[in-house]
């Protein structure tokens, strides 16, 4: 393999549980050297996607190579060379923090020591607790540590299920900042999320929902998928703007955002600086005088529910 | 149901202490919600927020100080600080292996409905929610989003004064979570007050009013405009960042 091929390569993928169709026809590359997002919520097919990609599970149809290796015929292969962080907390409560990373290292025939320089920044954080453990440390701590263990044997591609779910807006930050670090390192990283924000942090995302890839692209050029005069309005009466925009006549979308309610236009090709002044004229004829509406720039969530809206029966 | 005296604020915190041995897990904190208020109550892990929630609930009894949830204290009257509230949480609200229809019968049931309220209330969640087909469905089959919406009404079906959701919408999409912010909105419009916490930083901003716990105190609590003009940050995340951990600020 050489640095320009894809370190993962999945190719009309498809995996189902009976009824549930977990993975409907998924194709994407992630580049070598690349931290990749997968953002979807619960239920979207991120976690298959991971038990797909580290060989734990077999796909129905389509095919997948990781690191050139195929994912069925070359499984042994790939094993030792990637490491994975399963979204659930995987290590050993009873085992100290010291403990459980001599554990992992073991398994694959190594030591700390030899894997030290890679997982050494992020060590270095959570070694005043090596004694510790595992099941008494903070959920930031927690996090880092089981990175470390799934970085000790000197993977070529980290395998991400949801790092930081459940764990607190800062301890989240910090975590990202990690896995910047590792991918300037040359270390190709797949993460998943459901935090929409976080999808900032990747080189590219691919939006998952359903089993089904929305879209994959650079996130700061996303917005630029969102083909409609996007305005936010702000009043003091949040459930009666709700109701008034939702019932003007060229109403495409209305979600809440925070302290203001998104609302797309469904006659593409207007202007929004026209239409915010419009927008400002029709509600206060329904009386919402407080109204203040503005143009702004769509984002990740904005295109996040743009497209659900655009799948075939998504009565979300 | 008790009908407590409607005077004053819905939640009355003052001085709320509860050590365990000699770490102080929450120390003295003071607040007051009122009645109908949204407010987001937010803080990192380990902050304390669990430890006073579970004060609130009437669950653990505090080392010191006092609160009033509801019009009754959570020392003294815990028992009816617990029938004047609704509370749903992430990790448990509803009985998977039991159908909607029943989840909803027995819930209605332990918080001492009738069977006409039962049957009146089913019948407006079900238009609601549009759970007509799924009603004798079992709760682990129907999409987790619509189980976070059913976990809300079934946590509010007995009109209670407060509703404390722990993360209600972790891991829901985006439409979804929306639309449990817009229950919450028409729960909170009818007077009920609701008492949330979250980990989305951006959900904070859809609350009326938000504290941030930091080492078991209250380091502040505002409108989300207030907080962001008084911390000079665009955004509440930036905001907690700058207090929860103040050397790491991005």
């Amino acid at each position: 393999m050489t640095r320009a091929d894809p370190a993962v390569s999945v190719s009309a993928l498809g995996k189902r549980f009976g009824d549930v169709v977990a993975l409907d026809d998924i194709t994407f590359d992630v580049r070598a050297g690349e931290l990749f997002g997968l953002i979807g919520p619960d239920g979207a097919g991120k976690t298959t996607l991971f038990r797909l990609l580290t060989t734990v599970q077999l796909p129905d149809s389509g095919s997948a190579t990781v690191l050139g290796l195929d994912v069925v015929k070359q499984y042994r292969a790939i094993r030792s060379r990637i490491g994975y962080m399963p979204g659930r907390f995987s290590l050993y409560a009873d085992l100290s923090v010291e403990e459980n990373l001599r554990f992992f290292a073991s398994v694959f025939g190594t030591t700390p020591e030899a894997g030290h320089q890679l997982i050494a920044p992020i060590y270095s954080q959570i070694a005043p607790f090596a004694e510790r453990r595992a099941g008494a440390l903070s959920g930031g701590m927690k996090q880092k540590l089981a990175l470390c263990c799934a970085l000790v044997h000197r993977p070529e591609l980290l395998l991400l299920d949801e790092p930081t779910t459940g764990v607190d807006a800062v301890s989240r930050r910090e975590f990202w900042d990690l896995l910047e670090t590792l991918r300037a390192d040359g270390l190709t990283i797949v993460a998943s999320t459901p935090y929409m924000d976080e999808a900032m942090r990747c080189e590219r995302v691919a939006l998952i929902q359903r089993g089904r890839i929305l879209d994959i692209a650079d996130p700061r050029s996303m917005g630029g998928r969102f083909q409609r005069p996007l305005l936010a309005v702000r009043s003091a009466e949040r459930m009666r703007l709700l109701q008034a925009l939702r019932a003007l006549p060229h109403t495409h979308s209305v979600f809440p955002f925070g302290d203001a309610v998104h609302y797309a236009d469904a006659r593409a090709s207007r202007d929004a600086p026209d239409l915010a002044a419009e927008l400002e004229r029709e509600l206060e004829q329904q009386g919402i005088t407080d109204a203040e509406v503005a143009p702004i720039e769509p984002g990740i969530e904005d295109v996040f529910m743009e497209l659900m809206l655009r799948e075939p029966a998504e009565a979300a | 149901m008790t009908v407590a005296p409607a005077r004053g604020p819905a939640i009355e915190v003052r001085g709320l202490t509860r050590r365990f041995g000699t770490f102080t897990a929450v120390d003295a904190i003071s607040f007051d919600v009122a009645a109908g208020e949204v407010f987001g109550f937010l803080g990192a892990n380990g902050a304390g927020k669990t430890t006073a929630i579970r004060m609130l609930i009437g669950l653990l009894a505090p080392s010191g100080g006092s609160a009033s949830v509801a019009g009754f204290d959570v020392a003294t009257q815990a028992e009816q600080v617990k029938r004047n509230i609704g509370y749903m949480s992430q990790r448990f609200s509803l009985y998977e292996d039991l159908t909607v229809r029943e989840n909803i019968t027995l819930y209605g049931g332990i918080y001492g409905l009738s069977d006409a309220a039962i049957a009146e209330r089913m019948a407006s969640l079900v238009k609601r929610l549009d759970l007509g087909r799924d009603l004798d469905t079992r709760v682990k089959s129907i999409p987790l989003g619509w189980k976070q919406k059913l976990a809300f009404s079934v946590a509010v079906l007995h009109d209670p004064q407060v509703v404390f959701l722990d993360e209600p919408t972790g891991g829901v999409d985006p439409i979804t979570r929306r639309q449990f912010w817009e229950l919450i909105y028409a729960t909170a419009a009818q007077g009920t007050t609701v008492f949330v916490t979250t980990h989305y930083m951006d959900e904070a901003e859809y609350c009326d009013r938000v504290s941030i716990m930091v080492d078991g105190r209250i380091a502040a609590l505002g409108t989300p405009a207030e907080l962001k003009e008084r911390f000079e940050s665009r955004t509440i995340d930036d905001v907690f960042v700058r207090l929860a951990r103040p050397g790491a600020a991005a």
